[in-house]
């Protein structure tokens, strides 16, 4: 019963009575351990990402009406592992003019800054992962690593379109990080710390509840930070040819898909997590830690869907527009909904619990509304002046 | 023991990974290197001119703007962890924090910086 | 010597080599991916000393923003800009003179100051840096002001910013 509460520490005195017995120092076998555990959960996500090939390519032949791979193995199952090989013994070539160094560490540093983004993750109650007090900052840094990786290939590959990929998708990536750390700032203002584990702890009322707003802004900005459509800028296949890993084959680019593919789940699960409660699940994560890391998984799966569901539904959008909706919308709206939040937060700090609730949720849907309305009349016109500039020109022969 | 010997675990680990893979992919793939298969195209023929493109000065802008804004929420992540316990004067306070920069992505925006042209 | 001494010699013999390359490399985009080494190696340095916030804070700043910034502003450049010209010119031995000197008195300042052989006071129990942090930042009888000023610094840089490339159009 034992190991199904908390088998993490089971196992780990377990072994740690086993390597004391081979005479090993303590803080060794610690380091051993935690090296051990590592190894094994990343290995694991290795494996999820595999299925994670499967799930994309079966979701979106679905959504566009498609059976999608259905030959090897039952329902396709095997391809993913078939793709693998195919991965492995590819021929890998190094466009002439690469920067060599630089051109093979983007596509380990590319993978790296999505693994250790599972440092912060709290899977269950007994195995919260590394105990960080600044778990949010923590998100945001593993990107910057990403970014990093991404500018690294793109200008490494020696080909116009893979740099100027790299270069819109970073301008991206760095754009819409304002907005996602601005709507951070909510879910630490309700728990009162930076730690992922605590924000888990402190969700006794799930945060969507509390910030509905924020949410959709997290998930819009995660979205943009994932590269993925309609904010797929590095990539954009009929302008670009696939962007900044345009030059990479074999292994190299199979470790850009697998890092894109688990990054996309990731933050499905960062949503889950900030916003939805992660592993929690009315009292049932108390049961065993397995049960809460297939609570917390069946949330994230959620929440990649919802991601998928985006980027097989919507157009790409044009950067000047990408770029104008986050600096002159999402922008201001978040500092705004942070501000409402934190006064709101304190005008009711001593108010009955539905009270406080209530209140929250209105604010954030009364800050919804009003900028929405703010945004249509803008917009409107705007339309009315590009239309008015349009009618006051000379007329053209039409072609 | 400091909970950062974990996160250069994760790194370490997140490094043998990829090299892990890409090294089994180097050792069982065929190499065999040629000029012509190695060449950069585009749109179907060879590339012209130099990889070397002059980007324009918006980049540089919109980083700096980002610059800014992220220095300024990295401000507030302290203030948003003491929230609860300081009441209402540090609210009033990290608002008037926000709101001078809000000023100042308005001056930005009247200026025209923000447009992608 | 503890395990933390060790890995601090380590990060600071690989940040400070860093250091040396950013200076001693022709290629400006191979300065400034060897400058996000050096910085790399200042965040372990803060994460080693226990700063967890200030470690984080500084891969998000330095290297999510100015280095990629730096990146940015490298590339505005012409091509002909790059790989050009020795790494020194005439004044080298001048400045490699005054380095020394200043080496030499930061070495016996140091030198001369107890707090260096110290070892660091344990963290009391239940020690949060961050809201210590948030603490600082906003009693009233600590550093509210400098935050609020920090807040109009930013936007004097950002006027500043824009005024520039406004001129340039």
């Amino acid at each position: 019963m034992d190991f199904l509460k908390d088998p993490l520490k089971v196992t780990a005195d377990w072994l740690l009575g086993i390597f004391a017995g081979w005479g090993m120092p303590e803080l060794w076998a610690n380091v051993l351990i935690g090296f051990l555990g590592i190894f094994i959960l990343v290995a694991l996500l290795m494996a999820l990402d595999i299925i994670l090939v499967w799930i994309e390519r079966k979701v979106v032949s679905r959504f566009q009406s498609r059976i999608g791979p259905n030959r090897v193995g039952p329902f396709g199952l095997i391809q993913p592992f078939a793709d693998i090989i195919k991965l492995l013994i590819k021929e890998d070539t190094t466009p002439e003019g690469a920067d060599k160094t630089l051109y093979n560490l983007a596509p380990i540093l590319s993978m790296m800054s999505v693994l250790i983004l599972w440092a912060v993750v709290p899977l269950a109650p007994s195995i919260l992962g590394v105990d960080l007090n600044i778990g949010a900052l923590y998100i945001i840094a593993a990107g910057a690593i990403g970014a990093l990786s991404i500018i690294m290939a793109g200008w490494s590959s020696n080909n116009k379109y893979s740099l100027i990929g790299a270069f819109r998708e970073v301008a991206v990536m760095l754009s819409f990080e304002i907005p996602m750390l601005t709507v951070m700032l909510i879910p630490t203002i309700f728990t009162g710390s930076m730690g992922i584990g605590a924000i888990t702890q402190a969700q006794d009322t799930w945060f969507v509840f509390l910030a509905p707003l924020a949410a959709v802004i997290f998930l819009i900005a995660a979205i943009a930070e994932l590269g993925r459509a309609p904010f797929d800028m590095g990539e954009a296949e009929s302008e670009l040819i696939s962007g900044y890993n345009i030059e990479y084959s074999g292994m190299k680019f199979g470790m850009f898909y697998a890092g894109e593919l688990l990054r996309a789940f990731t933050f499905g699960g960062f949503w889950a997590i900030l916003f939805f409660g992660g592993y929690r699940f009315f009292g049932l994560e108390q049961v065993s830690a397995f049960l809460a890391v297939a609570i917390l998984f069946f949330k994230a799966f959620i929440g990649y869907w919802i991601i998928m569901w985006v980027k097989y539904t919507l157009l790409r959008i044009r950067i000047d527009h990408m770029l104008a909706f986050n600096w002159k919308f999402l922008t201001p709206v978040a500092f705004v909904l942070l501000m409402t939040t934190a006064l709101m937060n304190a005008l009711l700090a001593n108010a009955p619990a539905w009270l406080y609730i209530g209140g929250m949720f209105l604010s954030n849907i009364l800050v919804a509304w009003i900028s929405l309305e703010v945004a249509r009349s803008t917009s409107r016109r705007e339309r009315e002046r590009v239309e008015g500039a349009k009618a006051s020109m000379p007329e053209v022969a039409q072609h | 023991m400091s909970s950062w010997v974990y996160v250069g675990l994760f790194l370490l680990v997140g490094l043998i990974i990829p090299v892990g893979a890409i090294g089994a992919a180097w050792v069982l793939a065929p190499k065999k290197p040629n000029p012509i298969k190695q060449m950069t195209y585009e749109c179907g023929i060879e590339t012209v001119g130099d990889s070397w493109v002059q980007f324009k000065a918006q980049y540089y802008i919109f980083a700096l703007v980002f610059l800014i804004f992220d220095v300024e929420t990295v401000f507030l992540f302290p203030w948003a962890v003491k929230l609860n316990s300081l009441g209402m004067f540090a609210v009033i306070e990290g608002i008037i924090f926000i709101l001078i920069l809000i000023v100042g992505l308005a001056y930005t925006w009247r200026k025209g910086m923000l447009e992608w042209v | 010597m503890t395990i933390d001494k060790i890995i601090f010699l380590i990060v600071a013999a690989g940040t400070l080599i860093a250091a040396l390359r950013v200076v001693t490399t022709g290629n400006l985009i191979h300065a400034a991916f060897w400058l996000i080494a050096t910085l790399f190696g200042v965040a372990v340095i803060f994460a080693v000393l226990h700063a967890s916030f200030l470690a984080v804070v500084q891969v998000v700043v330095y290297i999510g923003a100015i280095a990629i910034l730096f990146i940015f502003a490298v590339m505005l450049t012409r091509k002909d800009m790059r790989d050009q010209g020795p790494q020194l010119n005439r004044n080298w031995g001048f400045g490699a003179l005054l380095a020394a000197l200043a080496f030499v008195g930061l070495a016996l300042l140091v030198h001369g100051w107890s707090g260096v052989t110290k070892t660091a006071s344990a963290f009391p129990s239940g020690f949060d840096a961050v809201s210590a942090l948030g603490n600082a930042l906003v009693s009233p009888d600590a550093y509210v002001l400098p935050f609020e000023v920090a807040s109009v610094l930013l936007v004097a840089a950002l006027v500043g910013a824009v005024y520039v490339a406004y001129n340039r159009k």
